[in-house]
């Protein structure tokens, strides 16, 4: 038998991989919740100006600059040598919304974070998913001092279909962020189920 | 060798903004011929019998790094970008200028609507419990 190159062990694992998106509104905890579950780390993409809308940085001494950066919160978690799942927070400005395309793209699903303080904030990103059939759940991130609502009353607020999942948690927690991303798997699950059972029957 | 940290940062210092020079060390290219956007999860494999990079006078630094890093551990264009701490445009450039020298080849992610069965998402169900 013919060692060669083999000397060096296994030829390396080239790991399944899927991802997952964080969304909602400003200072939700979308970063403490990647945070929570993965090792974080900024992940930088830069963007034409005109598409970002406007410059955000000053632009003053860096000629020709006519790109911005806009950064994500990248997180990896590793279930298997083999198997990877990603979390991806979208930036939250909504002049970057033309990032979460890209994003979304062949995502398994996405959280939704809301605080029920403010609801409102969370109504651009539920529609987002909605409409491009991506499943979501609503993560209510239960900040000390919020009022409980319970999850029908978010659920009612936010307009949601009967099927997405509503579930409480805490960002910082990384027990209760486990099971909403296991509910986005879930509810994935779910869907695709049901999408395979309106083609064939 | 590979570069760390140390060379990195001579390589670009923070003040110059990290527009300009990255995409200097990409001649000013936005995009790649070969490749048009690689998924941010699609996984870059160092083609087992890719010689020395380093002895290549066109790659640079950042080339032969990615090199080195996806021969141990073949990993995503994101966690490339966040390792070699440059925005995922240039990545995207270097790993098509690798894919053209046939150093590396890229595996695109299975959509989820595409994965054969609903096993791998137990699995990933199963993993995320047991973290
Ligand atoms: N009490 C409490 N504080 C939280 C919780 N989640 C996040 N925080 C705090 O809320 C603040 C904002 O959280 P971030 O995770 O930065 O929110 P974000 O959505 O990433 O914010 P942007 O990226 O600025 O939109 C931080 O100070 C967190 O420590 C929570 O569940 N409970
Ligand atoms: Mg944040």
């Amino acid at each position: 038998m013919i060692l060669g190159r083999t000397e060096r062990g296994m030829p390396p694992v080239e790991p399944v991989t899927l991802k997952i998106l964080v969304a909602g509104g400003f200072g939700v905890g979308k970063t403490t919740l990647v945070g929570a579950v993965s090792e974080i780390r900024p992940l930088r993409t830069e963007e034409s100006l005109t598409e970002a809308g406007r410059p955000v940085d000053d632009i003053s001494g860096v000629e020709g600059k006519n790109t911005t950066t806009v950064a994500m919160d990248f997180g990896r978690i590793t279930l298997r040598e083999d198997l990877v799942l990603y979390l991806f927070g979208t930036p939250g400005q909504e002049r970057f919304w033309f990032m979460w395309d890209e994003l979304s793209e062949g995502a398994l699903g996405a959280v939704v974070l809301a605080d029920t303080r403010r609801l409102e904030d969370c109504f651009a990103a539920v529609d987002y998913f909605e409409r491009r059939s991506i499943p979501f759940v609503v993560g209510v991130n239960c900040f000390e001092g919020a009022s409980r609502y319970p999850a029908e009353a978010v659920r009612q607020a936010l307009d949601l279909d009967e099927d997405v999942p509503v579930l409480l948690c805490d960002a910082r927690d990384r027990e209760t962020v486990k099971e909403v991303l296991i509910g986005v798997v879930q509810h994935a699950m779910e869907y695709a189920a049901d999408r395979r059972e309106a083609v064939t029957g | 060798m590979s570069v760390d940290g140390q060379g990195r940062s001579h390589w670009f210092d923070d003040e110059a903004g990290p527009v300009v020079r990255p995409y200097a060390m990409t001649r000013g290219r936005t995009t790649s011929p070969a490749q048009h956007r690689l998924d941010l999860i699609a996984v870059v494999v160092t083609e087992p019998d890719a010689g020395d990079p380093e002895t290549d006078p066109t790659l640079s630094p950042e080339h032969v790094e990615i090199v080195g890093l996806c021969r141990t551990a073949p990993q995503s264009v994101a966690e490339l970008a966040t390792e070699l701490d440059l925005p995922i445009g240039v990545v995207r450039v270097l790993i098509g200028d690798l894919v053209h020298a046939e150093l590396v080849h890229v595996t695109r992610p299975v959509p989820p609507a595409e994965l054969p069965d609903e096993s791998i998402l137990r699995d990933v169900i199963n993993g995320l419990r047991a973290l």
